[in-house]
């Protein structure tokens, strides 16, 4: 950072300043004349209304943290107190709350545009990994957030996710206690949370900074999914992107304020207007909403993983890693010399996988019985062959760090050369549905855990796993590739006739003859 | 792909904060005074709430959180306020002595509660417990409505109900059992200001009163969000603009 050459400004005191810190150069070059796609949809607005969102967050938290008390006996009426007798304190308090819906709203989608146009392939990973990063640190800093104003929600809210690590086996409770300061959420607890409430955001703030900065190395990926080729493709950043942001940004902030003057309370919970009261209960604990999707799939786990489903399951993720995931090896028998046992003499490996298939499809069936219907007589007797492995409050708390942990992995996942989902017919079908399966979740996560609800939420979580574990192996190898045009100039230009001729076309058919 | 996000995020919007209810009927929906982005607190209803919280509710139920010098928002004059608690006492103290002494209440204190301590209540009230009301619009899942429908939905137990000593029936309340007895009656207040005096008008001013003690900033929030979203708006418009101009040699 400059070192390299540097343009001379024209005004003085600038030129004074940039010739012993050159950050209006830096700033020039990397928001000013950056090179950036010319062809990017509203989508790619995102990423600036997250960063807005952010500030929000930091301007109104730290505000907030001048006037909350982080004690049981006071945190609650403080909080009362700010909306009350402090001076715009309703006003700071109902931006800082709904601000955290909107941030998540905003990530959700960023991730989204990420997703569908293939923005975490090469050479992106590192900058989708600091951002599913980024994903986390939010998730833990609003989590905690959310127990500081110590209502019912809070507190049970607290009591039941800091729970969820006594699943771990020999480690588990003690983990609790250590997170807990003590034996139950308490004072303790409270005080650390707010602690930690306080610096995740500023921790958050530094992985940004490594965000931007590996963004700004790679440069923003596009709607075509293509690299930008030459001059003809970019545009500067500023004014075109700056505006144009600007422009998405407010109409984002309308919806965020019609929901913070007009409807504050409409995404919490009634009960966290009740103070905590350990002795108390509510009737149904959920999380605020943007934990729903993920809660569904903890609680969508309900039964034992027993020793068959996991055999199944091993034996299930060799056939599809050896025969969709490494698709650049052409034979089908891709483990070639090391691996292939050769059974007989003529028998390899391989040429058993039709058998091992066969074996897995078994293996899951029986063990899913067992898991399922515990109480047939075939299970009681198949069950003592498959004792249980990971029991179902563990395989829960698995499958949520797990679901956010494939987002974590999927760069690595997904092979297939294109990046958008506009060159990728079949992934398209399948990541739209895997938004359609997200919202279900985020839906029968408010749900009560029973009855339908919990078929629902197990077959919305299978789709879940399935699309990273299943469909994007088997579009690796068998998504037919489309052409690419040449470059996003030509993409551009492609795209621009096609709608003249729609248009055109639109036109000849209001007026007949016309045309002639 | 625009569309499906759309339905998606209408879907969210609708079915996120939807929390199972129990049993009880769904309050219907009333014609607040404060309802919709202009509305404010009808300050009559709001005194007459007042009166109703005082005479009848006040018997049991606390509202720690307000002080009553929050009752000028309702339209009272300062000496109406310093009237109004005068009427009460509180234990102030200590003294130069180290006494702990009695005095009436001053406009900065808060309302005082009607029991000591929620043991005390408790055993007041068969060991049920009357919850504190100052944020009680908020707490509930269709806030006034619900309290209004509450106060209202007083009804005869069907046959199959069997009902214990001290428990009574409610359309409205989770389980259909509540141990607060029908607390209002017609005429059971008397208003001054000619409004009706029967159950569903103190049922209605009540829980306005009990909205604004949840939300006393309401008003001012509604306006700010008025002008807030006419500024965004202009501005937004502003930007359209500008883009387009901008945008303008790239098209």
């Amino acid at each position: 950072m400059g070192s390299g050459e540097r343009k001379p400004f024209e005004n003085k005191t600038i030129e004074w300043i940039d010739s012993r810190l050159p950050i209006f150069t830096i700033m020039n070059k990397e928001y000013g004349v950056f090179p950036t796609p010319k062809n990017f949809n509203y989508f790619w607005n995102f990423g600036a209304i997250a960063m807005v969102m952010m500030v929000i967050m930091i301007i109104t938290g730290i505000t907030l943290a001048m006037h909350y008390a982080a004690n049981t006996e006071i945190a609650f009426s403080s909080v009362e107190r700010i909306m009350r007798d402090v001076n715009f304190g309703w006003l700071i308090r109902y931006m800082h709350m709904n601000g955290a819906s909107f941030m998540f709203i905003a990530i959700f989608i960023h991730i989204f545009r990420g997703l569908y146009y293939g923005s975490y392939k090469q050479p992106r990973e590192l900058l989708w990994m600091l951002g599913v990063t980024i994903l986390l640190l939010m998730m833990a800093t609003a989590f905690m957030g959310y127990v500081l104003p110590w209502g019912q929600m809070s507190f049970w809210g607290a009591t039941v996710i800091t729970n969820l690590f006594s699943a771990l086996p020999l480690i588990g409770p003690g983990i609790v206690e250590w997170l807990w300061g003590g034996f139950a959420v308490d004072n303790a607890t409270l005080n650390r949370f707010f602690a930690l409430h306080y610096l995740l955001p500023f921790v958050t703030v530094g992985v940004i900074f490594l965000h931007v900065w590996a963004l700004h190395v790679t440069g923003s990926n596009n709607p075509s999914g293509i690299e930008p080729k030459g001059p003809q493709d970019t545009i500067p950043f500023h004014p075109y992107y700056t505006m144009k942001d600007t422009a998405g940004l407010l109409l984002f902030l309308i919806i965020y304020v019609v929901f913070t003057f007009f409807m504050p309370n409409a995404l919490g919970h009634p009960d966290n207007y009740i103070e905590a009261d350990p002795l108390v209960t509510p009737a149904h604990i959920v999380p605020e909403w943007y934990f729903l999707a993920f809660y569904a799939i903890l609680r969508a786990i309900t039964f034992d993983i027993n020793l068959l489903m996991i055999a199944g399951g091993a034996i299930a993720a060799y056939l599809v890693a050896v025969n969709l995931w490494y698709m650049e090896k052409p034979k089908h028998c891709p483990v070639s010399t090391k691996f292939n046992v050769p059974i007989s003499k003529d028998i390899e490996l391989c040429k058993l996988e039709p058998l091992m298939a066969a074996c897995a499809v078994v293996l899951l069936g029986i063990g899913g019985l067992i898991a399922f219907m515990p109480d047939l007589g075939i299970s009681k007797m198949a069950g003592v062959v498959s004792p249980v492995m990971i029991e179902a409050k563990l395989g829960g708390v698995l499958a949520m760090f797990g679901s956010i942990g494939l987002l974590f992995v999927l760069p690595f996942i997904d092979r297939h050369p294109h990046r958008s989902a506009r060159f990728r017919p079949w992934f398209k079908i399948a990541v739209l549905l895997l938004v359609l399966d997200f919202f279900i979740l985020t839906w029968v996560g408010a749900k009560p855990a029973e009855g339908i609800y919990v078929l629902i939420a197990q077959a919305a979580t299978a789709y879940y796993f399935a699309f990273f574990l299943v469909v994007l192996p088997f579009l690796n190898k068998y998504e037919p590739r489309v052409e690419l045009p040449p470059s996003i100039h030509q993409y551009v230009l492609d795209q621009k006739a096609k709608k003249k001729k729609k248009q055109d076309e639109y036109m000849n058919s209001l007026t007949p003859g016309a045309a002639e | 792909m625009k569309t499906l996000s759309i339905i998606c995020l209408a879907l969210m919007l609708v079915s996120a904060p939807a929390w199972a209810a129990g049993d009880a009927k769904t309050p219907p929906k009333q014609d607040w005074h404060f309802s919709g982005p202009f509305g404010t607190y009808d300050r009559g209803a709001l005194q007459r709430g007042f009166q109703v919280y005082k005479q009848v509710c006040s018997a049991c139920h606390s509202m720690k959180l307000l002080s009553y010098r929050n009752l000028a928002d309702l339209g009272y004059t300062e000496n109406e306020v310093k009237a109004i608690a005068r009427e009460y006492t509180v234990t102030d103290g200590p003294d130069d002595e180290g006494e702990m002494f009695e005095r009436p209440a001053l406009p900065s204190d808060r309302f005082v509660s009607p029991y000591p301590n929620a043991e005390a209540a408790k055993f007041a009230n068969n060991g049920a417990y009357p919850v504190d009301m100052s944020l009680i619009a908020k707490a509930r899942k269709y806030g006034p409505d619900y309290i209004y429908a509450l106060l209202t939905g007083y009804a005869e137990a069907p046959a199959e109900k069997e009902l214990l000593p001290g428990q009574h029936y409610n359309k409205y309340m989770a389980g259909n059992i509540i141990a607060m007895a029908a607390p209002l009656s017609d005429g059971l207040v008397a208003y001054e200001d000619g409004s009706a005096t029967t159950v569903s008008q103190y049922a209605k001013d009540v829980s306005e009163f009990l909205m604004w003690a949840a939300e006393p900033k309401l008003e001012d929030r509604k306006q700010t969000g008025v002008k807030v979203i006419l500024f965004l708006l202009a501005f937004f418009g502003v930007m359209i603009a500008v883009k387009k101009k901008i945008w303008s040699d790239q098209h």
